[in-house]
């Protein structure tokens, strides 16, 4: 198992030489060294969540003074297995889609870079080696997210707003993990988990706010989830749904590993602004996507919200682990997890799909796409399947994700302090909206972008991708078909890393054949059952129609529209049109940008020439928050100008200032 | 506590109860009906009257718009069975359910939330503005109503620490008093209202017109004809039918079959039909007084369910 953790560096330091071999070859030797690692990567997860043994390997020849340092437990083990997953289908998704794009050198190295990164972090065992793999991991996907540079303006300020909130995100994580091991005496992670405990609770604290604001900068929770709209809408599909359903995760892994691991638990304070972070991201990342009808966007604006509801989850079992109740603590944790996987599978499949889409069509905006399912009818049907999964509809995954959640924030009630009796119903609050926008969104999604009637020509001529891309995107499908009849394969696992997370908290979930029942509570639920009762349901319903109608064939007519004639396309609705009671009814919170221009005939102003009507989604945050603070920044950086006037005199000057300051402190 | 044991007898109330909801959903509908006309001084059709337009339906020729999909013609299956899923799973006859791991508040929300999905997604596959229209205020809607149910829920189940019906049903019915406390009352009034709009009844929208432009159900289902209309409607009688027997099985459960005594089936069987038949009049006589919301104003309504369970939920937690 060490050498198998060891190949999958090395398999990703080859898969960098890629970038040597011409156009055709790069992507499929890039693939190729890809799907190798995260197959290695994928078997030592798989051993570790069924053994239960630590995998470790040591080395200080590799890199000099630090060394590298990697150990792999349960926790770690299941954001390596989830993103060797991810990876394997987006690298066959990669391989069909460059048939007929090339990719460039930089991107052809930086795609298994990228990856293998990402495969490393979870086991990243001292501050160094977290730090150093963090940063190859931010750095290569920047590289990626920028492929298509060249293509417009966007692309750039996009890989702007990513490298910018990324580094300042690391610059906090480096802080917060350089303080606790200054303390510690060691940059360790087993020094830091030894010392950790007798620090002062303020710093501790420091400590906490610090790496939280970093991860959940990479995690995209609102107010740093700017640049996840924009870098996820730009990037290639392929890199959004990596990015979206293994990148962000990791954000998620940093916080429990922080909070639960290196400072073994908090005070309720720190778990109380986790999940009001991930309420607030929940609600604010729904409604956007309930309101965008640029497809990769909606899906970008929806990580945010279900990234918002891990939140909630591990927030609500760090409150309930530092008030004393581990075993709803531990649901809590399990709740997390679970929803995190199911997000992982059914957003990779959605992104890999639009993916498909966009290839296909050339466009991702909602509102000029329409009918594809009759024209390309493989990659529509992963679409729906993704979508009925993420809106929380039996029979799939994020169904029983769901009924998971509710039952941990309902058992967080058992402990009736005042916080969790104001925060619990808040939270199931803020799950149910979140709930009934995602299914809102998918239905403008796949309603009007797959059903209907085309409404442009690209829409109108489209045919398949290829099959590869169909491949990789409906291998993902098939896992939310999995997770949604028969999530038990996964509960052991997921059980494991719950108990190395909260030692002695036993395991909250068991699977009894094909229920899951609730440790230490009254809860059993069977979805594959009802499944199976939806299923004959359908069946018997659907056959006695047939039954009843047979007797005549099926009239295909004109659809009626109350006796309208000449139904066109531009008369259908659009995602724009489905979106505007929603987006009247939050417009305080979306705040979309919207430019009305009139044009009057000459001779009268009572006849109009013309009326154009545009509206973009803007995001309140960019403009209340960050613009304001860059404005500010720009601002003192002019005054510090003055400093600086050209004069040797003067920096001579200085330089005897900082010397005498120097002496008087150090002294 | 229910035992979840299948036998026969467990089986049979059930299969009886989503049996009793076919032949009498369509039957509610009617008497709903004809209370309402009655109460306006006309005398209306007679109470089978649903029943007569759904065999007159059912012989017709299916007829679907022409560039349409399998979401236009799987929508009403799908609909009706979602909701005899939904009432298989639920204790309305017998506290003993044949599927414990399914007879599940949250379980049963999703369930119709299902068959809300795949109407909306048939209305937008036939391509015209009409159904575009009744999609997405559908959607609005449910989206705006989900918060409220699901916490009206919480205030039910967290004093339980279960969200299992047949617990909360058994809890009802061993505590009498328990349904004069505040937060029974409060999460009850939300319930009214969620059930009201997730039905399509007045104040949220009219099922008595026919104005396709004003309307959400009717704008949804316009393309729809003949057997697949039957289904329509049969599914949404269903609904409403389902969802009043949720109401008065949760909040008044006197009557439920507990054991497997002889008469207590027959019991059972005729409170639950007096239990519907009662809230579903008191629908229609509330329905005689009052008007359509706009569509903006129906925020407003769900904010106020939405608080009403957040109450609900506050008392049971302080109060208990």
């Amino acid at each position: 198992m060490t050498t198998l953790e060891a190949a999958v560096a090395i398999l990703g330091a080859l898969g960098v030489g890629a970038a040597a071999f011409p156009v055709r070859a790069r992507v499929v030797v890039a693939a190729l060294f890809t799907i190798l690692a995260s197959l290695c990567a994928l078997v030592v997860g798989i051993y570790e969540l069924r053994t239960g043994h630590v995998v470790t390997v040591v080395s200080h020849s590799v890199i000099p003074v630090t060394g590298i340092d990697l150990r792999l437990d349960a926790m770690g083990a299941v954001f390596v297995s989830l993103t060797a997953v991810v990876a394997i289908a987006a690298s066959v998704f990669t391989i069909g889609y460059a048939q007929h794009h090339s990719m460039s050198r930089s991107a052809a190295g930086a795609f298994p870079l990228f990856v293998v990164a990402m495969l490393l972090v979870p086991a990243a065992w001292s501050v160094m080696t977290f730090m150093a793999l963090w940063e190859v991991m931010a750095l290569a996907s920047l590289v990626l997210v920028l492929s298509d540079y060249r293509r417009s303006e966007s692309v750039r300020s996009a890989g702007l707003w990513y490298a910018v909130l990324t580094h300042v995100g690391a610059a906090a994580i480096a802080l917060g993990l350089l303080l606790l091991a200054g303390h510690a005496g060691g940059q360790g992670f087993d020094a830091i988990i030894s010392h950790s405990a007798t620090m002062s609770s303020g710093l501790r604290g420091l400590v906490f706010v610090l790496l939280f604001a970093g991860f959940a900068s990479k995690a995209g929770a609102v107010p740093l989830h700017v640049w996840l709209p924009r870098a996820h809408a730009e990037a290639p599909s392929a890199v959004s749904a990596l990015m979206s359903a293994a990148m962000v995760n990791l954000g998620i892994y940093g916080v429990l590993r922080a909070g639960d691991t290196l400072l073994g638990g908090g005070p309720a304070w720190w778990w109380i602004m986790v999940i009001v972070t991930g309420a607030v991201s929940a609600i604010y990342g729904s409604i956007h996507a309930a309101t965008s009808t640029d497809l990769k966007r909606l899906l970008a604006y929806s990580t945010t919200d279900n990234i918002g509801l891990v939140f909630i989850a591990i927030g609500t079992a760090g409150l309930l682990s530092a008030s004393g109740s581990r075993t709803f603590a531990a649901l809590a944790l399990f709740a997390g997890l679970f929803h995190l996987v199911n997000h992982s599978i059914f957003k990779g499949t959605l992104f890999l799909s639009a993916g498909s889409i966009q290839y296909t069509t050339g466009t991702r905006n909602l509102d000029s796409l329409g009918g594809l399912l009759s024209r390309m009818p493989v990659a529509s049907t992963i679409f729906a399947v993704g979508s009925v999964a993420i809106s929380a509809l039996p029979p799939l995954g994020g169904f029983v994700s769901e009924w998971i959640l509710l039952q941990s924030l309902l058992h967080g009630l058992s402990n009736s302090t005042t916080v969790t009796i104001i925060l619990m119903p808040l939270s199931v609050a803020a799950l149910a909206l979140t709930g009934g926008l995602t299914a809102a969104a998918f239905v403008k999604a796949f309603g009007v972008g797959f059903l209907g009637i085309p409404r442009s020509e690209a829409a109108e001529r489209v045919v398949e991708p290829p099959r590869l891309m169909n491949f990789g995107a409906g291998t993902l499908g098939l896992l939310c078909v999995v997770l949604g009849l028969a999530p038990m394969v996964v509960i052991k696992g997921l059980s494991g890393a719950v108990r190395s997370a909260q030692p002695g908290s036993g395991s909250a979930v068991d699977a009894r054949g094909v229920a899951i029942a609730l440790r230490g509570a009254h809860g059993v639920f069977e979805p594959t059952l009802i499944a199976l009762a939806l299923g004959v349901a359908i069946l018997l319903v659907g056959g006695l129609r047939w039954l009843l109608s047979r007797r005549l064939a099926v009239r295909r007519a004109p659809a009626w529209g109350c006796g309208r004639e000449l139904q066109t396309a531009r008369m259908t609705y659009t995602a724009t049109s489905f979106a505007e009671p929603l987006q009247r009814i939050f417009d305080d919170i979306v705040q979309p940008s919207r430019d009305l221009d009139v044009s009057h005939r000459e001779e009268s102003r009572y006849f109009v020439e013309s009326v154009r009507f545009g509206t973009r989604d803007a995001d309140a945050f960019e403009r209340t928050l960050y613009r304001p603070t860059f404005a500010a920044v720009r601002a003192i950086a002019h005054k510090a100008r003055l400093l600086q006037n050209g004069s040797i005199h003067r920096y001579l000057g200085y330089g005897l200032a900082v010397l005498v300051i120097i002496l008087v402190v150090a002294r | 506590m229910t035992t979840g044991q299948l036998t026969p007898w467990v089986i049979g109330a059930d299969l009886g109860q989503v049996v009793l909801f076919l032949i009498g959903a369509p039957l509610l509908v009617g008497l709903m009906r004809s209370i309402r006309c009655r109460m306006e001084g006309r005398i209306g059709p007679p109470v089978t009257q649903p029943w007569k337009d759904l065999r007159k339906l059912v012989a017709k020729q299916r007829t679907q718009p022409v560039q349409s999909t399998i979401f236009f013609a799987s929508a009403p299956v799908v609909l009706v069975a979602s909701t005899i899923v939904a009432v298989w799973l639920t204790p309305l006859l017998s506290t003993q359910v044949s599927l414990v791991g399914g007879s599940d508040l949250f379980a049963v929300v999703f369930l119709l939330l299902l068959g809300s999905v795949s109407m909306s997604l048939a209305a937008l596959d036939t391509a015209t503005a009409f159904g575009g229209m009744g999609s997405s205020r559908l959607m609005t809607i449910v989206a705006l109503a989900e918060p409220a149910l699901l916490v009206a829920i919480l205030a039910l189940a967290a004093p339980l620490h279960s969200s299992s019906l047949s617990s909360i049903v058994v809890a009802s019915l061993h505590h009498p008093v328990w349904l004069a406390t505040p937060q029974r009352l409060l999460s009850f009034g939300a319930f009214v209202i969620v059930i009201l709009a997730e039905s399509g009844r007045l104040p949220v929208d009219n099922p008595a017109t026919h104005l396709e432009l004003t309307m959400i159900h009717e704008a949804l289902i316009l393309e729809y004809s003949g057997p697949d209309l039957a289904l329509v409607n049969l599914g949404e009688n269903l609904r409403l039918t389902f969802m009043l027997a949720l109401l008065s099985n949760l909040f008044f459960p006197w009557g439920i079959a507990t054991g497997t005594g002889g008469w207590s089936l027959p019991i059972a069987l005729v409170s639950l039909i007096g239990k519907v038949a009662v809230l579903g009049a008191l629908v229609s006589v509330g329905e005689v007084g009052v008007a359509k919301l706009r569509l903006f104003r129906v925020p407003e309504l769900m904010a106020g369910a939405f608080m009403l369970s957040i109450l609900a939920v506050l008392s049971a937690l302080v109060i208990a």
